[in-house]
């Protein structure tokens, strides 16, 4: 049953990823987008990562690919045009994607992972704001520094002068 | 660890953010006629947090997360000198070239802030964060420039090849986690010396840190981004990029390596010397044909990257010192070559070899600057340069490398023909104009102590080395 989910999951993920990269309507990809960001919170739901799942869509489905639809329709440029999204070299793109595969497929099928048994299927949200506000509270305020930083860049280079 | 969170000792990286706030709280009371004081204000924070660094403590604290210790504390200091001595040649030039120069100064000041985070991380997820931190900052100053088509596309390229690179990065990070449970430095590496036979994925993951992080240091084959950058982005910040952000990366490298992945040195080693080789050769075999002083400078930066990593082939005390040490001695001659360059373009504005031509008779102090930090990059003595380079290679010799370092001195013979071509143009060709060049005093000051750092390393290398050999005691 769990495996079953896992492949129905992939498949729509790997489809519609394949969709974004390749439609040449920037406002279709952006719509296929929403698609692959459910189709891995369903991933993390499948795991009992309950908070990962609610978050994915909250801040992937409901804020980066909204603000992605929104720029593309403020930019004339963008809305309704056709554009391709490949460049000239599709031959030796291919293949280093081939090899690269097939590399992870070789070494992950050597790799013996760590298999945890039983996953408790209650909420994780508790465990993961106090590792936040603990063990993890140095990494949680650089990145609050971070978003400081990528605001004060947004309006710098958005702004007019 | 018996106090899981103990600030005192991150009161320096406390300071200066701190006081990046009010670098940039300042920038609202200036009048735009007035915003080179932002600047000044910004070069006594930097001189305070060097002074605090100096006289911090040592010890870990937030659970494991933070490691204060005289590792970090030499990066910090290569930080910070980079900091200061770029604040210190932005005043001028931002003044003509540049709108927004409180956000200049603070971006510069966060940068700052995230190495000096990185230099002391020691689990890999703080080691990320950190390095998002400077090198977001430094996508934006590299883009500072926005009328500026050259500036806008060094900004763009940095920008998506910097994201490509952190994503290839944090994937190697994960499959670590992945494989040994922790991210912790310490455990990692614990759980390494456990591990009978490597799992082919974890040489993957190895790779792709490595890949990541020779994107920050602009390793061959992953420097494509950095003559474009280095070329479009305003010139301080090009010379903030070309020290401070490659000694974070190589900060990153030796912390993880050393600190972390020592068990399989058997597996990277190797790949650090194909590095070291390509970047070294690449670097400086295409340099030769540069006719713009900063796309030169870029090439070169590389070609002295791959000195650097000829230092990851030893893997002793005497290896880590030896980067240090390259690094200090590699932050005061490039600086300072940029320094002359800011100079010159403040008052010519181009950066074109050619239009070099006859400095030595308009301003001969820019001009004799200009050859002494050439001479310590190509590792003449009694320069700094020598001291870093014959120790580097006296760590691969140690452990029998011979080819590397005889490659190593034939690429510096390359070097010294396209450094001295810059010189033969100051000192050999006549200009059209022989008007004198003045520089304005924070850029002479600035030169100044450049030059002073570049002699009195390479003239007293025994207290530098001593104080530095401390740190490389963390890791053995």
């Amino acid at each position: 049953m769990g495996l079953a989910v896992f492949y129905i999951l992939a498949a729509v993920i790997l489809v519609s990823a394949l969709f974004v990269v390749t439609l040449r309507n920037i406002f279709h990809s952006a719509l296929m987008l929403i698609v692959c960001f459910f189709g891995v919170a369903g991933l993390y739901a499948s795991l009992n990562a309950d908070f990962l799942a609610a978050v994915q869509v909250l801040i992937y489905v409901g804020a980066v690919t909204i603000l992605i639809i929104f720029a593309v329709m403020v930019t004339h440029q963008l809305s309704g045009k056709k554009i391709r999204q490949y460049n000239d070299q599709p031959v030796p793109a291919g293949l280093i994607i081939i090899s690269l595969f097939l590399l992870f497929v070789v070494s992950l099928s050597k790799t013996g992972f760590e298999v945890v048994k039983s996953i408790s299927s209650s909420p994780t949200v508790e465990g993961i704001g106090k590792a936040l506000m603990t063990s993890y509270v140095l990494p949680f305020e650089v990145v609050s520094i971070v978003l400081l930083v990528a605001l004060i860049g947004a309006i710098v280079i958005a702004r007019k002068d | 660890m018996n106090i899981p969170i103990d600030l005192s000792l991150l009161y320096p990286e406390l300071f200066l953010l701190v006081w990046t706030f009010v670098v940039l709280v300042a920038d609202f009371f200036t009048s735009e006629d007035s915003k080179p004081n932002i600047g000044y204000l910004s070069l006594i924070g930097l001189i305070i947090t060097a002074i605090l660094s100096l006289s911090s403590k040592q010890g870990t604290t937030f659970y494991g997360a933070f490691r204060a210790d005289t590792f970090g504390l030499s990066f910090n200091i290569i930080f910070i000198f980079s900091a200061i001595l770029t604040v210190a040649s932005s005043i001028e030039f931002a003044k003509k070239n540049l709108k927004h120069q409180g956000e200049f100064y603070g971006l510069i000041l966060f940068s700052t802030v995230g190495m000096m985070f990185l230099s002391a991380a020691d689990d890999l997820l703080i080691l990320y964060v950190s390095l998002e931190l400077a090198t977001i900052s430094l996508f934006i100053l590299s883009a500072f420039m926005k009328r500026d088509l050259k500036s806008t596309e060094a900004g763009m390229k940095y920008f998506i090849l910097g994201a490509a690179s952190s994503a290839i990065m944090i994937y190697g990070i994960s499959l670590i986690y992945g494989m040994t449970g922790s991210i912790s430095l310490h455990i990692i590496s614990l759980r390494l010396e456990e591990m009978l036979t490597l799992s082919p994925l974890f040489v993957l993951a190895i790779i792709f840190l490595i890949a990541g992080l020779s994107f920050k240091l602009a390793a061959v084959p992953f420097h494509m981004w950095c003559p474009d950058v280095y070329e479009g982005a305003p010139t301080p910040v090009t010379a903030y990029l070309s020290v401070a952000s490659k000694a974070a990366g190589l900060a990153a490298l030796i912390r993880i390596f050393y600190d972390s992945l020592q068990p399989a040195a058997a597996q990277w080693i190797p790949l650090f010397m194909a590095i070291a080789a390509m970047a070294m050769v690449l670097g400086n075999v295409v340099a030769i044909k540069q006719h713009n002083i900063k796309r030169l400078l870029a090439y070169s930066s590389i070609a002295q990257i791959g000195y650097v990593l000829v230092g990851f082939l030893g893997d002793s005390e005497l290896a880590v010192t030896s980067m240090v040490i390259y690094m200090l001695a590699y932050l005061f001659a490039n600086i300072g070559a940029f320094l002359v360059v800011i100079a010159f373009y403040n008052k010519i504005g181009s950066d074109e070899i050619t239009a070099y031509a006859g400095l030595s008779k308009r301003s001969p102090f820019l001009a004799i600057s200009m050859v002494i930090f050439l001479l310590s990059l190509v590792g003449i003595p009694p320069m700094a340069g020598f001291i870093g380079k014959f120790y580097l290679f006296s760590a691969a010799i140690q452990k029998g490398y011979y080819w590397i370092v005889v490659l190593a001195v034939l690429t510096s013979v390359v070097s010294l023909y396209y450094y001295m071509s810059v010189a033969y143009q100051m000192y050999f060709k006549t200009g059209d104009d022989d008007s004198k060049i003045s520089i304005e005093p924070t850029l002479a000051v600035a030169v100044a102590i450049a030059l002073a750092g570049t002699i009195l390393i390479g003239v007293f290398p025994s207290s530098v080395i001593s104080a530095v050999f401390g740190a490389s005691r963390a890791f053995f």
